[in-house]
């Protein structure tokens, strides 16, 4: 089978892989650049534990393709917050309102809300609810959860924009 | 859940990537991966050669040109959903995408591959065959433009030859005084759809002028709703649901599954015909 060279950011940083074709961007995350903090639950893109964001975009990992993300600037949990530093507020507000049990989907989740905040940082609640939409969560019925990306959207406010830009991660 | 061993090549041009599928009959178009990638990982799928259409310049366009709107193959979903022109010279298209799958995996998936993968369950495949959208197909004898009525065979099947690929869809745009809707049941909501129904209609002075009306999730492929669409022409507004629900499952085959019993499907199509005539109109007023 053949085999291809791509080259993309992970969290700011830059990597060269050789990989088949067939390898997932989550498999080369979890199991060549060992960030673990993407989780693969269903592996058919139905779950979104694997959610992370491709050029500034969330995507699942597992149904696209590493070949696919050649070029691509990718960002996992990993860069959100390095050990012992603050936290996003994402992650701050889901700790606050207990917006986790087994933790499995919050990564994804993390991902997702990361993302509609950048987008829009004061999002409408369907908007939250779509994007929630996009993610099993067998523990919590999500009504923490939503109340998390609540407390985000103040979070984020609070902090000032430019605070969490993508560039400055 | 792993893909299975598979070539890739990731082509610059149109030509190279029809050259490609021409020499391999076992050759698959990779566009955004969202219904092929799962396909792999299920071993449902097993390509020789994976031929991603993702480095092609200028297959990720919108434009318009006479009365239509031009999308390209490649346009992500969500760029389409969130694009202006979009919603204001085809909002069924916006509408339609809205129900397919999630946001996170509209970020990937593109039109054009929605409409060639032939998901009865789909919904552009639905607002093609309703709207009659062209189908723009490049392959090994040149360019043709494939009406959407005679691109549906069944399951996940075309008349497109092997080698030929989709490089844009061709939606006509709203005229004067024109509303639609996309509404479906799903088991939850990104799901596939149990039965969807897709419509456009114009009404001049409180009664119908044009009605088109296609419904998904009920059979091998999307059908149009032919005899509800000709007995809504000319109907007043207020009755044009009632129509719609009383003439859209007329002739349908049913699919029957035991989950879903196809009179189960053929109740739900009854009622969201009503539904999206019910909400094109109101649009349209």
């Amino acid at each position: 089978m053949s085999r291809h060279t791509i080259t993309l950011t992970v969290n700011g940083a830059l990597h060269t892989e050789e990989v088949e074709a067939r390898l997932t961007l989550a498999d080369l995350l979890r199991e060549r650049l060992d960030l673990t903090a993407t989780h693969l639950g269903c592996e058919h893109g139905v779950c979104g534990a694997c959610t992370v964001l491709v050029d500034g975009r969330a995507a699942r990992s597992c149904t696209t393709l590493a070949v696919q993300a050649d070029g691509a600037a990718i960002r996992t949990l990993e860069g959100l917050a390095a050990d012992g530093a603050e936290l996003h507020p994402v992650q701050q507000a889901l700790w606050e309102k207990h917006g986790m049990q087994c933790g499995f989907c919050t990564p994804g989740i993390v991902m997702s809300l990361v993302e509609l905040l950048e987008r829009d940082p004061q999002p409408s609640g369907e908007a939250i609810t779509e994007t929630l939409g996009g993610h099993l969560c067998r523990c919590t019925g999500y009504v923490k959860i939503r109340e998390a990306a609540l407390e985000a959207v103040r979070l984020s406010a609070q902090a000032g924009s430019g605070t969490h830009t993508p560039e400055a991660r | 859940m792993k893909p299975p061993p598979v070539d890739y090549a990731a082509p610059e041009t149109l030509d190279a990537a029809v050259g490609l599928l021409a020499g391999d009959l076992d050759a698959k178009v990779l566009a955004g991966g969202q219904s092929l990638v799962p396909l792999l990982s299920m071993r449902l799928a097993f390509p020789d050669l994976l031929v991603d259409l993702g480095r092609i310049a200028g297959l990720d366009e919108i434009r318009e040109s006479g009365r239509h709107l031009v999308i390209g193959a490649m346009v992500r979903q969500r760029d389409a959903e969130t694009s202006e022109q979009v919603a204001g010279r085809c909002p069924l298209v916006v509408q339609a995408l809205r129900h397919v799958a999630h946001p996170q995996i509209r970020a990937r998936g593109t039109v054009g591959g929605s409409v060639a993968h032939a998901d009865p369950a789909g919904e552009l495949p639905a607002v093609a065959i309703a709207l009659d959208a062209r189908v723009r197909v490049r392959g090994p004898e040149g360019d043709r433009v494939v009406p959407a009525a005679e691109l549906y065979r069944g399951m996940l099947t075309t008349s497109l030859a092997p080698a030929e690929i989709v490089t844009a869809v061709e939606f006509p745009v709203d005229g004067e005084g024109s509303g639609s809707a996309c509404v479906e049941v799903a088991p939850r909501a990104g799901d596939f759809a149990v039965c969807g129904a897709v419509a456009r209609v114009s009404t001049v002075g409180g009664v119908v002028a044009e009605a088109r009306l296609a419904l998904f999730g009920v059979a091998d492929r999307p059908l149009r709703a032919a005899a509800a669409e000709a007995a809504l022409r000319e109907t007043p507004a207020a009755e044009a649901p009632g129509v719609a629900a009383a003439l859209a499952t007329e002739d349908v085959a049913f699919a029957d599954d035991p989950q879903i019993p196809a009179g189960y499907r053929r109740q739900l199509a009854a009622v969201l015909a009503r539904r999206a005539v019910a909400q094109a109109v109101e649009a349209a007023a």
